[in-house]
């Protein structure tokens, strides 16, 4: 028997092979229907040639292997500039070669596997990754593609093995397999310097490991067992590490191993106490395992990252103090506010920066014509502020007085540095919040009037401490109205130079709004303290970045009337995202699914709902099916159910985000349904094979159903592998175009 | 047939007179000093004004909801003789003597006092003692935050009463299910069912969410229908269907109606006209109809026209141009073609008329007959108080540089030549050679030279354009965008030609009933709410623990207050009945999988029932509001607070059955008497001799079935089979 396709259409018609663990399926069927089913099957394999089955089944998943291989890396190094958001995936791993620290949406692990690729392959981080378009020259780039091409690579195999074990048929994997490795999209996402190859990788990864380790479940506690759940554990912790969505397969295995769980549970037959030990297992393999992980990559993250970078205005000023190159770090400043201090006041909202005043007006109908006063999230003379009493206006600074803390609850003045102008509110209303009042610079050399006086109060705090640096959160209250200082977060218009606006607010619900903290301190009569006593343990910094990443990821709003991606475009492959080049002269690489494989995968999702409700409502009214078809239907609704499930958890749950979202949200969802449609066909065209038994070709339905598919889905791939590897030439309305003829939908632009 | 000679005619009625005792309580609580006090308390300020809409027949479209709930206000004011005028824009503002502020109310507190007896019903038809149906009752009854908000102008005490009547209507019906399937009173409580579902919804899009719950419960009972072999094939899918047609075919055609008689009352022009479609808004008394009644419908060469964006995002707007140009250069730097401006402009003037021309010709008049333009016709559109023409080219927009800008032609003579046809392109065609239709017609300006297409980039121009919206033309147009498809507004065929073509009126009619509709629903799903921020806002953290109220009235002189503030007993016991019963209910789940049955399957099944109605109806009533964005008040707990109630007394009766006689039982035999007491004691079922004899079967028979499963039940462990 050939070892290749053939080898594989041969294979399928054996059944299940019981190896070291017993497959789901085979378990569900059992060996009674196995027998028969091999039986029935018009071409029974001799026995001699169950020799070749072990060898075949390997050189099939060689020859899957090399194909995905080969198409990945065919032209590889094509085109020789940024495309896309290498832009920005590249630029972190030169952060990470470089050790500046920045910030980024998503966890660090994927970047941090990018810079150590280009590490490794010599890429010294000299690149500035700027902007889409820019040419490599002389850097070396392929390293960075090339990893991520592997693991895109291995996604096939990986694909190819999990559905193997789900259905224990091989033209069923052959067919998942080369859905994948035929597709223009999953091609086009592994070839770049993006995280998505090493998120789906993990995501893979996991789902294989878990259907492996299922499979063991007749041998609890065994080595395959346990190496097989430890797995999953460790790649759900890569998946989390590189992007926040791979809490969907965290959720997916977290369902998966609930029911298991549940089944155990059920049987009377295990004692509570192995019960117990099949819990702790989890627990340790799937919780604590990939927690720690996830919270080693962080510690590595800081550990590595420790220069002063583009990122650190996002973070707290007692996290930037550990950061060298930062002026917090290794600085002294004096620890307690006293009265005559010049101090820069931050925002406790993340991305808000410090108050702020310069020598400009409010213009003409927009409150009161006073001074300015917004935040501004650069270091600048004009955020410097000086403590002042409210009722004297002596110099403080004046050797012969003493020193005077400034405590909780005291009534206090905010005089302008550079112009001399008390921090001021009114009875106006604030320029862009309608609701709340506005904040001036008013007064002349420190002189206002009662509207000046700001009660200083610490959170949490009990009247007459002493406010500290960087640690007290203090709020301000306007003592004539009552409100509190706060920043709204809105950009202001071009006269207050986009920066953001600061109001007074009357609501005095506790928010981040209006919390700020004392940063920069000068008091030339104090002592200085160094600010490593206030260095944040590993646990609040874990916390603080998770906070930063969140508010940014909600932050990455659609501004309006922008053209957004939809989730609903996604399946049916409404529009694709364009990696490098517009115009005819230019190489072009455009993201955009095998229409042909993402129709069928579409068309074979209404086709599993329906099949799989009728097998479902035939159980429940309690129809005996024949043990083949019982066979089949338990494949189906076991194995297809995770597979949707995996589709639905990885597809939904983008409906309900706020944030922006693109095209390539879609592909893990994409990988399920791939695998759904590889089972599903191979089941229907079986189910088809069994029914027309009796007609003297039906044993044939089956294979050339398979094959016609496989055929087809290459030669597909043959029309739109432009897609992927690049085009030049004129855009495919002209008909000389490549792409001629084949821009299917008007939405699709190449 | 002769039968009433041999026996009397008997008729016998059960009237249970706790039912009539606590819908009197509950009325008098609600209705008391109804219309005190005599000026607009909170959100009536809110739902007024659309009462005064109806009252005036005006047309509108809330934002925040469907319009059932702000029909039955209205409602109310019409029974009242309520003519509409009152100026609502002030809480606390005295009403005037024209509102009939007792019947304004009246809908609501009627809705909240019927919900006492049916917290009643629902727990009775759990299968829970009369106890412990009088106990919810009575905790509805006194809990303070739902008197308050039955007692105002409000939705939220007609939301509960819609909800509570959806499960107890699905109760109704599927404890029928057993006696008599395809009996009327199962037809009718299944009705009823998906009727109540789609009010709750037709009030308040949160009422979704107990629609949900009913229609996933019945999904549950639906499945273990299908798996009763005792049932044939066509039977099973008998169930199917009905159930089918009663809760998903009839809840949307009930939601439909609503819309119908919304859009049917709302005949006259109002404020909320722009955002509807011109189609819709041509329809509509007044307004735009006052203007394009008799237009001629068919647009020609020389026709004056409006051209309004479809889009209309950030506000409508009509195709605009004036005497000033593009500055030179810009504040960035970047040059323009300094020819004249063109923008949208969000109101009436008379620079938005453009004349059509055929660019084979010179005249600007429409020939007669007039020669109608169809779709793939080349135009060009001439400015009617500069005469100059739309043009692009390729200079980018001041403010979207990648899209061309869009300019009325100056021949300076720089070597920048005229660029000014335009292919029509009619999105909504029948066929290619359609007639391009005023208002009806949905058109794109496709640009012949470079195949941009005319677009709203909606981006405000800086001071030189007057604040008015960008208009660019888009090189690479992706499918349909409502921005990039314009509709004629205003039209009338240019002078001088006969007016003889102007007699096709339009034919807005069909245009009047599906589509707007549609429209209606799409824009308010859209529309956004801005400012979140309020003084009494609060987070659905706060409404558990009960650490927010809302001051909704103050008398300015005398200091006499109205505050919602809920009573911290009933929320506290209410919270806590959920989280024991929770962990009960886990506990004996997972007892139940180890084949360990602390309670018969009946009454397993009770329990299970009673939670997933009482305690699933708080959390999907709730735990949404945690992923909304909305502003969020404490009234909007009151929904999912209804349902929590309810689920006290039936957590109590449980402990005290089950659980407190645990111990003392294990020594009794377990058929002893117990609560028999109680029952026998509590069922104040009388005997009037009037009515039907069903509801005393079934009340009989609920006794005995509780009476066996209290023999059974109580003090054994039995095994699961």
């Amino acid at each position: 028997m050939p070892p290749a396709v053939g080898g594989g259409l041969a294979g399928s018609e054996l059944r299940p092979r019981r190896g070291r663990c017993g497959s789901q399926a085979a378990r569900a069927v059992g060996p009674d229907v196995a027998t028969e089913a091999t039986a029935r099957s018009p071409k029974r394999p001799a026995p001699s040639s169950r020799r070749f089955e072990a060898p075949g089944r390997w050189a099939l998943l060689a020859l899957v292997t090399l194909m995905s291989f080969a198409t990945r890396f065919h032209r590889l190094d094509q085109p020789p500039h940024i495309c896309w958001d290498e832009t920005h995936f590249g630029k972190m791993g030169s952060y990470y070669i470089n050790r500046t620290f920045f910030f980024d949406v998503h966890p660090p692990l994927g970047k941090m596997l990018i810079g150590l690729a280009g590490y490794l392959s010599g890429y010294d981080g000299t690149f500035l990754f700027q902007k889409p378009g820019d040419k490599y020259e002389h850097h070396s780039y392929l390293g960075m593609r090339g990893f991520c091409a592997f693991l895109g690579a291995l996604l096939i195999p990986f694909a190819y093995l999990t559905v193997l074990e789900l259905s224990q048929s091989l033209p069923a994997a052959l067919l998942t397999a080369a859905l994948l490795t035929f597709d223009t999209g999953c091609l086009t996402l592994s070839q770049y310097i993006l995280l998505d190859p090493i998120l789906m990788f993990f995501i893979m990864a996991a789902m294989l490991s878990m259907v492996k380790y299922n499979s063991c479940a007749n041998r609890p506690f065994s080595a395959p067992w346990w190496l097989w759940l430890s797995l999953t554990g460790v790649n759900l912790a890569g998946a989390l590490g590189v992007k926040f969505v791979g809490l969907f397969i965290i959720l997916q295995v977290g369902w998966n191993t609930l029911s298991d769980l549940w089944h155990l549970f059920g049987d009377l037959s295990i004692s509570m106490v192995t019960v117990g030990k099949h819990l702790t297992a989890r627990i340790l393999c799937l919780i604590v395992l990939p927690l720690a992980l996830y919270t080693a990559t962080y510690a590595v993250h800081f550990m590595v990252l420790n220069k002063s970078g583009p990122g650190d205005g996002f973070f707290s000023s007692a996290f930037q103090a550990r950061l060298s190159g930062n002026n917090l770090h290794n600085a002294s400043i004096p620890e307690h506010l006293a009265y005559g201090s010049v101090i820069t006041v931050k925002s406790a909202r993340m991305a808000v920066g410090y108050l702020h005043s310069h020598g400009h007006l409010y213009p003409e109908g927009i409150g009161a014509r006073q001074q300015q006063v917004t935040t501004y999230l650069h270091k600048d003379y004009n955020n410097l502020w000086i403590i002042k009493k409210h009722n004297t206006n002596s110099d403080p600074l004046d050797p012969s007085l003493p020193v005077e803390f400034v405590r909780h609850g005291d009534v206090i003045r905010l005089e302008h540095k550079e112009t001399s102008r008390n921090l001021h509110s009114h009875y106006h209303e604030a320029p862009l919040t309608r609701k709340h009042y506005q904040v001036t610079g008013y007064g002349i050399n420190g002189t206002g009037d009662s509207n000046d006086f700001w009660r200083i109060e610490v959170v949490n705090r009990k009247f007459g401490n002493r406010i500290k640096v960087l640690r007290s959160r203090i709020r301000l209250i306007h003592l004539v109205t009552g409100c509190v200082l706060g920043s709204s977060g809105k950009v202001l218009p071009k006269w207050a130079w986009e920066q953001l606006e600061v109001t007074c607010t009357p609501y005095l619900k506790e928010t981040l709004n209006s919390i700020w903290n004392v940063e920069d301190h000068i008091n030339p009569k104090l002592p200085n303290i160094s600010l490593d006593v206030l260095q944040p343990s590993f646990p609040e910094i874990m916390l603080e970045a998770h906070m930063v990443m969140i508010r940014g990821n909600n932050g990455l709003k659609p501004k309006d009337n922008e053209f957004t991606s939809k989730p609903w475009h996604w399946p049916i492959n409404y529009q694709g995202l364009r990696f490098s080049g517009i115009n005819d002269t230019d190489f072009r690489v455009y993201l955009l699914g095998n229409p042909v494989v993402w129709w069928l995968n579409l068309l074979s999702i209404a086709l599993y709902l329906l099949s799989g409700s009728i097998f479902a409502v035939a159980a429940q009214r309690g129809a005996r099916l024949p043990a083949e078809v019982e066979g089949l239907s338990q494949v189906l609704l076991q194995g297809g159910g995770q597979l949707l499930l995996g589709w639905m958890i990885h597809y939904f749950p983008f409906f309900l985000m706020g944030r922006i979202l693109y095209f390539h949200h879609y592909f893990p969802a994409m990988l399920f349904s791939s695998m759904l449609t590889g089972l599903l066909w191979d089941t229907l065209l079986r189910l088809c094979a069994w029914s027309l038994a009796s007609f003297s070709l039906a044993g044939h339905v089956h294979a050339l159903g398979i094959l016609s598919l496989l055929l087809g889905i290459a030669y597909s791939f043959y029309l739109f592998h432009p897609l992927a590897y690049g085009m030049v030439g004129p855009l495919a309305q002209d008909p000389r175009s490549p792409m001629a003829g084949l821009r299917w939908l008007e939405s699709w632009d190449f | 047939m002769l039968g009433f000679l041999q026996r009397p005619v008997v008729v016998t009625a059960d009237i249970n007179l706790n039912v009539v005792a606590l819908t009197a309580v509950g009325l008098l609580s609600r209705l008391w000093q109804l219309a005190y006090p005599r000026a607009v308390v909170f959100d009536e300020v809110y739902y007024g004004q659309y009462i005064s809409f109806y009252m005036k027949r005006i047309f509108f479209l809330d934002g925040s909801g469907p319009p059932f709930g702000h029909m039955l206000l209205a409602l109310g004011g019409y029974l009242g003789g309520f003519d509409g005028n009152f100026l609502w824009n002030r809480i606390g503002a005295e009403y005037s003597t024209n509102v009939p502020v007792w019947s304004l109310r009246l809908l609501p507190a009627l809705a909240g006092a019927l919900s006492v007896p049916m917290a009643y019903q629902i727990v009775w038809e759990l299968g829970f003692s009369h106890c412990a149906a009088v106990g919810a009752a009575l905790l509805i009854l006194i809990e303070n935050a739902l008197i308050t908000q039955s007692r105002l102008m409000l939705l939220e005490s007609v939301l509960i009463f819609f909800n509570l009547l959806a499960v107890l209507s699905y109760l109704k019906f599927f404890n029928s299910q057993k006696h008599g399937p395809f009996s009327p009173s199962w037809w009718f409580w299944l009705m009823l069912t998906g009727v109540a579902c789609s009010c709750a919804v037709g009030i308040k899009y949160v009422g979704v969410f107990t629609y949900f719950l009913v229609l996933g419960v019945a999904a549950v009972h639906a499945w273990h229908l299908i798996g009763d072999q005792a049932l044939s094939n066509a039977r099973v899918l008998c169930h199917l269907l009905a159930r089918a047609v009663a809760l998903l075919v009839t809840p949307v055609l009930v939601y439909l109606l609503f819309f119908y008689v919304h859009l049917l009352l709302l005949c006259r022009s109002g404020p909320h006209d722009q955002i509807m479609s011109s189609a819709f808004q041509a329809s509509l008394e007044g307004g735009l109809a006052r203007i394009t009644q008799g237009q001629p419908l068919e647009v020609a060469y020389g026709s004056q026209v409006t051209l309004k964006n479809v889009f209309g995002q950030p506000v409508p707007c009509w195709l605009h141009s004036h005497q000033s140009t593009y500055p030179m250069i810009y504040e960035n730097g970047r040059g323009s073609s300094h020819q004249q401006q063109v923008t949208c402009y969000p109101f009436k003037d008379v620079n938005n008329w453009w004349i059509v021309k055929d660019p084979g010709r010179h005249q600007l008049v429409v020939n007669n007959p007039p020669r109608p333009v169809r779709h793939g016709d080349i135009v060009q559109l001439v400015h009617g108080m500069t005469t100059r023409l739309l043009n692009t080219h390729d200079v980018a927009a001041p403010l979207s540089p990648h899209s061309q800008e869009v300019s009325c032609y100056i021949d300076y003579n720089v070597s920048m030549p005229a660029q000014n046809l335009w292919r029509l392109d009619i999105v909504n065609r029948e066929s290619d050679r359609d007639v391009w239709k005023t208002i009806l017609s949905e058109v794109r300006f496709v640009h012949v030279n470079t195949s941009a297409i005319l677009k709203l980039s909606g981006a405000p121009l800086p001071d030189w354009g007057f604040r008015q919206l960008e208009v660019v033309g888009e090189k690479l147009s992706r499918g349909y965008h409502g921005s990039t498809v314009w509709n004629v507004e205003e039209h009338r065929y240019g002078r001088r030609a006969g007016g003889e073509g102007a007699g096709a009126a339009l034919a807005y009619a069909d245009g009047r009933q599906q589509e707007p509709q549609l429209r209606g629903q799409w824009r308010m799903l859209t529309v956004r709410s801005d400012d979140s921020e309020h003084k009494y806002s609060s987070t659905p953290l706060d409404w558990v623990t009960l650490d927010t109220n809302i001051a909704y009235w103050l008398h300015p002189r005398t200091s006499a207050q109205i505050h919602l503030l809920g009573n911290v007993v009933i929320w506290a016991s209410a919270s806590l009945a959920t989280l024991v019963y929770a962990l009960l209910f886990i506990w004996y789940l997972f007892r139940r999988r180890r084949r360990v049955c602390d309670l018969p399957e009946d009454c397993w099944l009770r329990w299970v029932l009673a939670g997933a109605l009482c305690a699933g109806g708080w959390a999907v009533n709730y735990v949404p509001f945690f992923m909304m964005e909305k502003t969020l008040f404490l009234y909007h707990y009151l929904p999912a607070l209804a349902f929590q109630i309810l689920l006290l007394p039936v957590v109590l009766e449980h402990v005290s059955d089950h659980l407190c006689r645990y111990g003392a039982l294990a020594a009794t035999p377990p058929w002893g008497a117990g609560s028999r007491g109680v029952l026998n004691g509590d069922s104040s079922v009388m005997q009037m001799g009037l009515g039907s004899q069903k509801r005393h079967k079934q009340g009989s028979t609920g006794v005995q079935r509780r009476r066996l499963t209290k023999a059974g039940g109580r003090g054994r462990r039995l095994m699961c089979t």
